[in-house]
């Protein structure tokens, strides 16, 4: 419970950066949009109209009163207030982000458990070579290759766009193979150091076999480390559904923030911003919980 | 024996990059901004190693034009990176107390951010420039380092042989610069070499999305991002710098797992 109240000072954190992002950084976001030929008094009137003329603190007050209430202003492009465009656009983030940690998780367990049950061994080598080419392909790469390879070539998978789920395929493999090799290398190091340990000897010597003993007692332990990871990697994957977004034309979150870059609408992009950034903060919390769930060692100390 | 195997294979193809990098103008004379719109998305062929773009611009020569640009963005964000957390780090540690724990809460929220999107709403804000995309992807590489140089220096502080040297009398500064630092230095290279992998997929990716060097300025990035219109007709315009970007952070990957096992820890 009060893992969850810590998160309050770090949503305020992560609120009050993203609005010195937008509000302090040098560069003045009404000459961006109006462009640099425009008139002083078209720029005087559009700095009146977003409240930027009024001084720092009270527009931060605003800002957070705002995000208190869910109101997150005004989209410039579009003309709708921020929080429903966001609202809309989440669900399918959301999807793009589940699907490519799912991704993640299948490929991880077999090349983690199977390097880590006989660390030194050959198919410890074949794995871990495996991870680290995984690991150096990044979406921007994997992804257009994916659609070179399964959509134009083969013709077996949609190109782009959201739909049902063979849309779903390719970006979900781009989002999640670089997340997998992270979790395959940590899954190993933990599991190869787990059944390294006495209470597996014990387990084993009371009869147990060693498929069961690694089941039962090694992977649940080995599993901490990879929770915490997770939690880490988090920011990984939502910020690499931007990237895979734009790639298959998902219409999620990335997607509206990329455009709302391209069309200098600050208060689009400081909700977008804001949206990510929460969400990052909101996992790593979730992770925690889960973690002592896992772990009943860190339950205790924490009583 | 695999870490060795990593150095060895990342250690030559850092080295490749390098030399394509520094020597490729040398070799390949083709004019990577030419136009020649005869040579439309022409294929590989022996005068154009790599085929043409959509320009009908060399592509070994824009890949190679690249090379220079991100090797020269991600080593200049990395020094400064490492400098930036060096310097907040280290004074965080040397200063302790109230000010160590306060400069770190601080640091703490910065990480609470996630980087790319750090780096890509400062982009976004001061806009596509080369100066813009360093202090952009700084920004999101300073923190690790930050935290990195305070935790071994508290941790290499508490050693015998640094309370041996101040037992002798050795002045603060010289335990700092001839005993502290050069046992910092390893894991900071460690970190660097992924650190280095890390910028030039987050430069890529920013100049991908428009946001980090301009066309034509040729950028891994940006041809990618170029190529995908014509992924269907001419796949290599797409496939060349994804490669590239490929090769280059396995490089890097690679040589910092094998540093890490050269220098002995992770």
């Amino acid at each position: 419970m009060h893992r969850i109240l810590a998160l309050a000072p770090v949503a305020l954190g992560v609120a009050t950066i993203t609005f010195a992002l937008i509000h302090l950084v040098p560069g003045d976001p009404v000459v961006a949009m109006l462009g640099e030929n425009a008139q002083p008094a078209d720029i005087a009137g559009m700095r009146h109209q977003l409240g930027l003329d009024r001084p720092l603190w009270r527009q931060y007050l605003t800002y957070l009163g705002g995000i208190a209430r869910g109101d997150l202003g005004e989209s410039l492009s579009m003309r709708q207030p921020v929080g429903r465009l966001i609202a809309e656009r989440y669900p399918a983030t959301l999807e793009l982000a589940f699907a490519g940690l799912a991704v993640a998780i299948v490929i991880a367990f077999p090349l983690g458990i199977i390097a880590g049950v006989n660390p030194g061994g050959i198919a410890d080598a074949g794995a871990m070579s495996l991870a680290i080419l995984g690991i150096s392909v990044p979406h921007l790469c994997l992804g257009p290759l994916l659609m070179i390879i399964f959509s134009l070539r083969l013709r077996w998978l949609p190109l782009t766009g959201r739909g049902g789920f063979s849309h779903l395929i390719l970006p979900a493999i781009t989002l999640g193979t670089a997340l997998a090799t992270i979790i395959a290398r940590m899954l190993r190091q933990s599991l190869a150091q787990v059944l390294a340990a006495d209470y597996i000897r014990t387990a084993r010597s009371k009869g147990l076999s060693r498929g069961a003993a690694i089941i039962r007692h090694g992977l649940r332990n080995a599993l901490t480390p990879v929770i915490t990871l997770l939690g880490l990697e988090a920011g990984g994957l939502l910020t690499g559904s931007i990237i895979t977004e734009v790639i298959f034309s998902w219409p999620g979150l990335g997607r509206l923030m990329i455009s709302a870059i391209g069309n200098r609408d600050y208060p689009l992009v400081e909700g977008c911003v804001l949206a990510f950034a929460l969400s990052y903060v909101v996992v790593n919390t979730f992770t925690d919980v889960v973690y002592g769930a896992v772990d009943p060692r860190i339950r205790l100390q924490r009583r | 024996m695999i870490q060795r195997v990593s150095l060895h294979v990342g250690g030559t193809l850092v080295a490749v990059l390098f030399l394509a990098a520094i020597g490729g103008p040398f070799v390949v004379h083709a004019d990577p901004l030419a136009v020649d719109l005869a040579q439309t998305l022409a294929p590989p062929s022996p005068q154009h190693w790599l085929g043409c773009d959509s320009l009908g611009r060399d592509m070994l020569a824009r890949i190679l034009s690249g090379a220079r640009l991100s090797l020269g963005v991600s080593i200049s964000v990395v020094l400064l990176a490492v400098i930036t957390g060096s310097l907040v780090g280290g004074a965080a540690a040397i200063a302790g107390g109230r000010i160590d724990s306060l400069v770190m809460r601080g640091v703490d929220i910065v990480l609470a951010f996630p980087g790319f999107l750090l780096a890509l709403a400062l982009a976004a804000i001061l806009g596509p420039g080369l100066v813009d995309l360093l202090i952009a992807l700084t920004a999101m590489g300073w923190t690790g380092y930050a935290r990195l140089v305070r935790g071994e220096l508290l941790s290499l502080r508490e050693r015998e042989y640094v309370a041996a040297a101040r037992s002798l009398g050795a002045r603060r500064a010289r335990i700092l610069f001839r005993h502290l630092l050069p046992g910092i230095a390893g894991p900071v290279v460690v970190q660097a070499s992924f650190g280095i992998g890390g910028i030039i997929v987050a430069e890529a990716a920013l100049s991908f999305l428009g946001l980090g060097a301009r066309p034509p300025t040729p950028s891994w990035g940006n041809m990618l991002d170029a190529g995908r219109q014509f992924l269907l007709v001419a796949p290599h315009v797409t496939a060349a710098p994804g490669i590239a970007i490929g090769l280059a952070v396995l490089g890097f990957n690679l040589l910092g797992d094998g540093l890490a096992g050269r220098i002995g820890r992770r």
